[in-house]
């Protein structure tokens, strides 16, 4: 079949399917097994009412359950088998990752990435949401910054490639460079160490708008009156800015830079679009994805120690979600 | 306002205005850089840089001199003409005319010679090439056969063109991905919100023992690295007998869609008026139809900016795409075309890179610059507390 077709026929089932469900899943509960009549009218609303919201939880939970909570320990289970999955290592594979070296660099690497891309993102995110606050034409501004947030990460890095070409006609680095008078053009991406923060600025790039809308959106919040009052002690811009607005949008930006933080640990694609992990540019999910096909039990290991590298967010988020319920 | 209050300097709102432009423009050149290239031509791309296109291009080109009637002049063989008649020069020089810089009878020195000058060849030949392409050559043996190769450098002016797009759509199976992208991206954008919504309906609108738990671990899933997924899942699908194919993906993107929809939707819908819910509810209304009836509806803005979330996401995914789908082209996506075919096979073929790069961002270039507000306003739900 069509994959086109074959996509549309999934929409109607899975649309039609969900209604279906939720709706004759409905009626099974108020008219045959709790029905609303009878000697047991009273017990058996109460009985369809304490039923009926797992009716409505049922597909979301069992969902989650197969796609996100079984990998987890399904992951961890089989990152303590040998490459073909059939003779139990124990921990056998995360020795290895220990003393391999390319593992040491991915975890430099993405150690440098937690660092900088979050601070970067964060602080220009915040400067362009203060800059443009009172512009005429800030709303356009903030549009264009927000842009790179639609670009896939193939096509970023591709953008960039453009950048960093080792080529004076056609990469904007060595045409500066070049009106510098620099006689040879170099790759940026293979200069060791900073070829690193070459590709981190790719995500800075797309990670700024972000970080942009959320603050920007936080400094609109802030109470008129303290900074009325500010003003009328004498602060001035700056001082207004750093001391009192910064310190009340500290939640939010918390917030923002654990979200990008996140996702940095996650992100394969600009490494492997670009250098492909070479030049000492490994990090951890594209040095996971040279081992996917190849050796599961490694691909795993290194996996679980992203989701290890992730547990304290994840903690963090979830205490600060039940602090907010109550 | 209050910052004009203190009075503020013209000098510092000069400065934001020109930090502000500067920033701006920052991010948009490597863009921009792209999309410049893609509608120049291969050879202009080589050339010079996109920034110089809208100049034009000094290029090498190639002719004969036509010896078809060499006439005798103070003892010596002279044949004169056009260059712009050869017609291995005419195709690249459409309007019959140019403007020749240099000239030169090697190939590895097609601008030895100024235009105009005469230059002295071995065995007492000579050679002139005016700027309008007149040339004249002179020998002191009779000229017979073919007439002497003739190099030049002329100025092309900027010339656009849509050829790069029908390579890239035609040739080489962009088309193909194109369509494997929307066929992706579709059904996964629509299936989860459905799924999520209801789901978001119960967290938000209904009272029951492990809330508060099932809250907290779709925050704790929000952040679960897809790298743990892949391994697992793959081998499951293929149990399953799935394996990997557009279904499998379509289940995939699902799953992973989830914690994020109902996050979002849950966030929108616990700030909905009680008093409507609640009058419904007591006219006898079920939460069956309270929720299709006047949740659903109300949730829109929730549901667009999940929906746009969601699209962007999968139609740009790259690792989900590697994983669940067969790697062959007929199930390629675009961005796996990108990075794998293309920037390995044709890493150096820039219009070819540009080009294909620019497919496959407009699309969500579009839904991005048409449903902002709704990304914007979910983007804030999602975070700002």
């Amino acid at each position: 079949m069509n994959p086109a077709t074959q996509g549309l026929l999934t929409i109607f089932i899975g649309v039609f399917g969900c209604i279906g469900y939720f709706y004759a899943s409905n009626l099974v509960l108020d008219k045959v097994i709790f029905p609303a009549r009878g000697p047991n009218i009273g017990r058996n609303i109460n009985a369809a009412n304490r039923v009926r919201p797992w009716l409505f939880l049922f597909p979301a939970v069992f969902a989650m359950g197969v796609y996100l909570v079984y990998p987890v320990v399904g992951s961890f289970y089989r990152s303590l088998f040998n490459r073909m999955g059939d003779e139990f290592v124990g921990f056998g594979n995360y020795g290895s990752l220990m003393g391999d070296p390319e593992f040491q660099t991915s975890l430099f690497n993405n150690f440098l990435w937690v660092l900088v891309v979050p601070a970067a993102s964060t602080f220009i995110g915040l400067l362009v949401a203060q800059l443009t606050d009172r512009l005429a034409w800030g709303n356009i501004a903030k549009s264009l910054i927000f842009m790179p947030m639609a670009i896939s990460f193939v096509g970023a890095s591709l953008i960039w490639k453009f950048v960093y070409a080792n080529n004076a006609d056609i990469g904007l680095i060595n045409a500066i460079r070049d009106v510098f008078g620099a006689s040879q053009p170099i790759d940026p991406l293979q200069i060791p160490f900073w070829n690193n923060l070459f590709l981190m600025v790719i995500l800075i790039w797309i990670q700024t708008g972000f970080a942009m809308v959320i603050l920007s959106g936080a400094l609109r919040g802030i109470p008129e009156e303290t900074l009325e009052a500010a003003v009328l002690d004498g602060a001035n811009p700056f001082q207004i800015f750093f001391k009192i607005k910064v310190p009340q949008i500290m939640g939010t930006i918390l917030v923002v830079w654990t979200t990008i933080t996140i996702l940095v640990l996650k992100v394969f694609d600009i490494v492997y679009a670009t250098t492909g992990g070479n030049f000492g540019t490994q990090i951890l999910p594209s040095y996971m994805m040279s081992y996917m096909f190849r050796d599961d039990g490694r691909a795993t290991a290194v996996a679980f120690v992203i989701m290890l590298i992730v547990l304290p967010v994840m903690i963090w988020n979830i205490v600060q979600a039940r602090k907010e319920m109550r | 306002m209050s910052d004009n209050v203190a009075g503020e300097k013209a000098g510092l709102t000069w400065a934001v205005q020109i930090s502000v432009v500067a920033l701006v423009i920052l991010w948009l050149i490597p863009t921009v850089g792209l999309f410049v290239s893609s509608f120049r031509e291969r050879d202009q791309i080589s050339a010079t840089g996109w920034w110089l296109a809208p100049f034009s291009v000094e290029l090498a080109f190639r002719g004969r001199a036509d010896a078809a009637d060499p006439r005798q002049e103070n003892g010596a063989w002279v044949i004169e003409g056009s260059i712009f008649d050869d017609p291995e020069v005419a195709t690249a020089f459409r309007s019959g005319s140019g403007v020749i810089n240099a000239f030169g009878t090697r190939g590895v020195a097609p601008g030895q010679f100024a235009a105009g000058t005469v230059a002295e060849l071995p065995n007492g030949d000579t050679l002139s090439l005016a700027a309008d392409g007149a040339y004249r050559f002179t020998s002191p043996e009779e000229i017979t056969g073919n007439g002497p190769r003739v190099y030049f450098e002329a100025s092309t002016p900027p010339r656009f063109t849509l050829e790069n797009y029908r390579t890239v759509l035609t040739a080489d199976g962009m088309d193909r991905a194109f369509i494997n992208t929307l066929t992706v991206t579709v059904p996964a954008t629509i299936i989860p919100i459905l799924i999520a919504a209801f789901a978001a309906y119960a967290l938000a609108w209904m009272d029951f023992p492990g809330r508060g738990f099932l809250i907290a671990a779709v925050v704790g899933l929000l952040v679960v690295p897809l790298q743990l997924a892949l391994v697992p899942l793959l081998g499951l699908h293929t149990r399953l007998g799935i394996g990997q194919s557009f279904l499998g993906i379509w289940l995939a993107h699902t799953g992973f869609g989830l914690p994020l929809a109902i996050y979002l939707l849950r966030n929108y819908m616990v700030g909905l008026p009680r008093d409507i819910i609640e009058s419904a509810k007591v006219d006898g209304a079920t939460d069956f139809e309270v929720f299709v009836k006047i949740v659903l509806p109300l949730s829109f803005p929730a549901l667009a900016s999940f929906a746009i979330f969601q699209f962007l996401w999968t139609w740009n995914d790259l690792l989900v795409a590697k994983v669940f789908l067969p790697s062959g082209a007929a199930t390629q996506v675009m961005t796996v075309k990108i990075a794998d075919d293309l920037l390995g096979s044709r890493g150096g073929d820039w219009a070819i890179l540009a080009t294909a790069a620019f497919v496959s961002i407009a699309v969500p270039l579009v839904v991005f610059f048409t449903m902002q507000r709704y990304l914007v306003r979910g983007l804030l739900a999602g975070s700002v507390k």
